[in-house]
C-alpha cells in the first residue's frame, strides 16, 4: 500500500468525499483525517460536530483499514457498530485509527478511536463487526 | 396532541434543516408525536459508500438514525433542549436499495431527568423489512424549555433554576 493507493481508496467512496475525509499512510498504518468543515456540524450553538458524521467517519476508517489489507477484494459490509461518544466534537480537525481486533474467515472485529487534540483524549470510539468479502 | 408536540410539528423542519450536517445529507422532517420522530433521507449519489453496488454508506444510515433518535428524545423530554449522543448501536440487517429513500422511525421509550433511551428502525418503504435498527442514549447538555411554562429550567447538575 502506498499513499497514492490510499488516496485512490478514499476518493472512490463518494460518502467519504462528502465528509471531506483524507488519509495518511505511514509505517504505523492508516491515519484518517476529517478536516473541519461547516457541513459536518450537528449543533451550531455549541458548536459541535454531528454524532452521525463522527460515527460515519469512524466507519469509513474501519472499512478503509480492512480494504487496505486486501485491496483487490470488494469492500467489507458492516454488520453492526457500537459507538461511544465521550467528548464533544469541536469544530477542528479530527483523526481516527482502526485496530483489527480479530480477523476471522468471514467476520472481522474492528476497534476505531477518534480524537482531536491528543490521541489519549478520544472524542469517540467505535467497535464494529464487518462481513469480509469472499476470498477467490 | 399536546401544545409542545404541536410546536414541534411547526419547528421540526427548521430543526432538521438548521442542522448543517443533516441538511448536507438531504435529510427531511416527516413527523413527530409524543416520544416519536420520523425523518427521511432521499437517495443521493453523494451518499454512496460502495461504488460497486451504489449502496449508500452505513455512515449515512447511522446519521439519519442518530438525527431521528435526537428528535425523538426531544419529543420524549417534552421540551426543547440541547442534546448530545452518549451511545449509538446500529445493526445493519441488509443493504438499503440503491435509489430508494431511507426512512428512520425513532421511539423514545424512556426518559430520566437527564437521559433519554431510544430505539429506531431505518427502512426503505416496509418497516417490517428494516435496513437497520438502532438503540441510542442521549443526554441533556443544557436546560429543558417546556412550552407554556415560564423559563423554568433544570441545570446539568439537577438543580432547578428559575
Amino acid at each position: 500500500m502506498t499513499q497514492r493507493l490510499t488516496d485512490d481508496l478514499i476518493a472512490s467512496i463518494p460518502y467519504a468525499k462528502m465528509l471531506g475525509v483524507k488519509a495518511e499512510f505511514s509505517k504505523d498504518g492508516l491515519l484518517l483525517i476529517l478536516p473541519y468543515q461547516k457541513s459536518n456540524i450537528g449543533n451550531p450553538t455549541l458548536p459541535a460536530l454531528h454524532g452521525g458524521a463522527i460515527g460515519g467517519f469512524m466507519e469509513v476508517c474501519a472499512m478503509a483499514e480492512l480494504r487496505r489489507r486486501s485491496p483487490d477484494l470488494p469492500f467489507s459490509k458492516a454488520i453492526g457498530v457500537n459507538i461511544d461518544y465521550v467528548r464533544r466534537g469541536k469544530p477542528v480537525e479530527t483523526y481516527a485509527r482502526a485496530d483489527i481486533f480479530k480477523e476471522g474467515a468471514r467476520v472481522a472485529n474492528v476497534r476505531v478511536r477518534a480524537w482531536q487534540e491528543s490521541p489519549d483524549k478520544p472524542i469517540a470510539a467505535l467497535s464494529g463487526h464487518f462481513l469480509l468479502p469472499k476470498k477467490p | 396532541m399536546s401544545e409542545f408536540i404541536e410546536k414541534l410539528w411547526e419547528v421540526g423542519p427548521a430543526l432538521v434543516e438548521g442542522t448543517p450536517h443533516a441538511k448536507e445529507l438531504g435529510m427531511k422532517f416527516v413527523a413527530v408525536d409524543k416520544g416519536l420522530a420520523t425523518l427521511s433521507l432521499p437517495y443521493n449519489v453523494a451518499l454512496i459508500g460502495d461504488p460497486r453496488s451504489r449502496v449508500i454508506a452505513g455512515g449515512a444510515v447511522t446519521t439519519v438514525l442518530d438525527q431521528a433518535c435526537g428528535l425523538a428524545a426531544i419529543a420524549g423530554f417534552d421540551g426543547f433542549a440541547q442534546l448530545a449522543t452518549l451511545s449509538l448501536r446500529i445493526d445493519y440487517q441488509r443493504s438499503a436499495a440503491p435509489g430508494e429513500t431511507v426512512i428512520a422511525e425513532a421511539v423514545c421509550y424512556k426518559t430520566t431527568r437527564h437521559v433519554a433511551f431510544i430505539r429506531a428502525v431505518a427502512h426503505d418503504g416496509d418497516p417490517e423489512d428494516p435496513v437497520a435498527t438502532a438503540q441510542a442514549a442521549f443526554m441533556l447538555t443544557g436546560p429543558l424549555y417546556k412550552v407554556g411554562e415560564d423559563l423554568k429550567t433544570t441545570s446539568k447538575d439537577g438543580d432547578a433554576k428559575t
